[in-house]
């Protein structure tokens, strides 16, 4: 899931301030489980933000998810004279939302943070950096690449203290549970791999494959996410 | 004799290290180098320690050449992805320096810039690896040099990692550097000499250099700083009462490091000093250790 924190209301606000007609978008996957940009969130926003600018007509909704220029169509009628659309999506959203609507202004909501889990409530953490390559195979599922505080793929630095990793006490040495995994898997030779390398992943990432799954018409998204649209 | 002349000689080898500081001004750094320089076979210079932003270690090794040290260059792999390291070696190469000490270097958080990008492109295993491929008139993508490096690569190891899967991680580790061409070791401070020699027990088999690692202790302080701080350093309680309970700092201060390098001699194949300020004790260490 791609793990999202929203912005000051005040910095919201300063962007928001040139417009009178805005609509709040909610997205309808990883925003939403997260608590950032679901139909709560939303109406918080349209709250904070109309509290202080009586002027402010505000429009809200959630689709299924932004992250799609597919399920963007049935934005086409909403958004219409809407001045600005102040997206609570990740930064993929926030981008496919602009292309969609170039003669509008698109406002950013959140801080797109990383992908992660929610590894305690309410406590997200960074399991996967996308580096195109995955290692976790030979790594007891703990990804050193993201981690290890330096990626690193050839076993520890020396700076961990306590096995904890030495830019903070919170943080567990990555290749210390990697060592500990593949003990009780038996599998510690991995550890001898050969020198490994990680290349940088090319600029920017771009995938030729399959074509994404024909969207099969709002109403089924509708029964996964009654929420959707909420406010239309 | 050149530090690699020393090293194949099978001499118990003496290095030390000394960090730049932060500005331009070396007075202070060459007059240290200058009391060292007839005392040891080589002196590593730092690559912005701790991250903190220093002067780098390269043109300071350069100077260090011209006044007949032989240093050694540490290259961590913080700052520089694979072209600036690469590069950086051959330039290394071209003024005078011989001798690489690969380091993946501390995070970027700990040092004075923390909101620096780490870099890492690189680690310790695989530019040791790099080093080879230089070595060997090829650049990392296989293009060939037009001449090539001949440096002398060595690494580190920290022997006093406090956990079992540490200590066990640190020594697959030493293993795969030298498959990937580490000639020799310095390590983390040593002041336990029955922890080393366990540690060299289990490593004599790999048949590779070890310089065990003295940091000079200036106070109880220090130690106790170290202690909490450093990871692998365990300064033991009576060496601190020792240095809280004496009336002569500095002796004390040389007599714990020459007890250490003596009892060295018979464990390892050198020592490297690190003085951290105090250099200038350094030919008195060695001279009471009988070196």
């Amino acid at each position: 899931m791609i793990i999202t924190k929203q912005k000051d209301v005040a910095e919201i606000r300063q962007m928001v301030a040139p417009y009178k007609k805005v609509l709040i978008l909610g997205c309808g996957i990883c925003t939403t489980f997260c608590s950032t940009g679901g139909p709560d969130e939303v109406q918080k926003l349209a709250k904070d933000l109309t509290a202080e600018r009586e002027d402010l007509i505000v429009k809200k909704g959630v689709v299924p998810r932004q992250c799609s220029e597919k399920v963007m169509d049935c934005l086409d009628e909403k958004a219409g004279d809407y001045e600005a659309i102040v997206s609570m999506a990740c930064g993929n959203g926030v981008q496919v939302v602009a292309r969609r609507f170039p003669d509008k202004r698109v406002i950013p909501a959140l801080d797109t943070q990383f992908i992660g889990v929610e590894k305690e409530p309410g406590i997200w953490t960074e399991m996967c950096v996308a580096c195109g390559d995955c290692v976790l195979g030979r790594t007891a599922g703990i990804c050193p690449v993201t981690r290890c505080a330096k990626g690193l793929l050839n076993g520890p630095c020396g700076g961990a203290q306590e096995g904890k990793c030495e830019v903070s006490k919170d943080i567990p040495c990555a290749w210390q549970e990697i060592y500990h995994g593949l003990k009780r898997l038996g599998l510690l030779d991995y550890l001898k791999d050969g020198v490994q390398i990680k290349d940088q992943r090319l600029h920017p990432g771009r995938m030729v494959g399959e074509a994404s799954k024909p969207l099969e018409g709002l109403a089924r998204w509708k029964d996964y996410y009654p929420f959707v649209l909420a406010d239309w | 004799m050149s530090y690699r002349q020393a090293l194949e000689s099978g001499k118990f080898l003496v290095t030390a290290e000394i960090g730049p500081g932060k500005g331009t001004d070396l007075s202070v750094l060459l007059a240290d180098a200058a009391v060292l320089r007839d005392r040891v076979d080589a002196i590593n210079i730092t690559d912005m320690q701790s991250s903190v932003m220093r002067m780098s270690s390269l043109p300071v090794c350069h100077l260090l050449t011209d006044m007949g040290i032989d240093p050694i260059l540490q290259v961590t792999c913080r700052d520089r992805n694979r072209l600036a390291l690469q590069a950086d070696l051959l330039g290394a190469w071209a003024l005078g320096i011989r001798n690489v000490l690969s380091l993946t270097g501390d995070h970027p958080v700990l040092g004075d810039h923390p909101r620096a990008t780490p870099v890492f492109d690189l680690d310790s295993v695989s530019l040791l690896q790099v080093i080879g491929t230089l070595n060997g008139g090829h650049d990392m993508s296989g293009n060939e040099l037009k001449g090539a490096t001949d440096l002398l690569p060595g690494a580190v190891v920290n022997p006093g990692a406090d956990t079992e899967a540490a200590l066990d991680l640190q020594i697959m580790k030493m293993e795969k550097k030298i498959e990937a061409g580490a000639r020799f070791f310095q390590t983390q401070a040593i002041y336990d000499l029955d922890l080393f020699e366990k540690f060299m027990k289990r490593v004599e088999g790999l048949g590779t250099k070890v310089l065990g690692g003295v940091i000079l202790l200036k106070s109880a302080g220090m130690a106790r700083f170290m202690n909490k701080n450093v990871a692998g350093v365990f300064v033991p309680e009576h060496l601190i009462k020792e240095m809280t309970e004496t009336k002569d700092k500095v002796k004390t201060c040389v007599d714990i490091a020459a007890g250490l390098v003596k009892g060295m001699k018979d464990l390892c194949q050198g020592v490297h000093v690190m003085a951290i300020g105090l250099e200038k004790r350094v030919p008195m260490v060695l001279d009471e250790a009988g070196l």
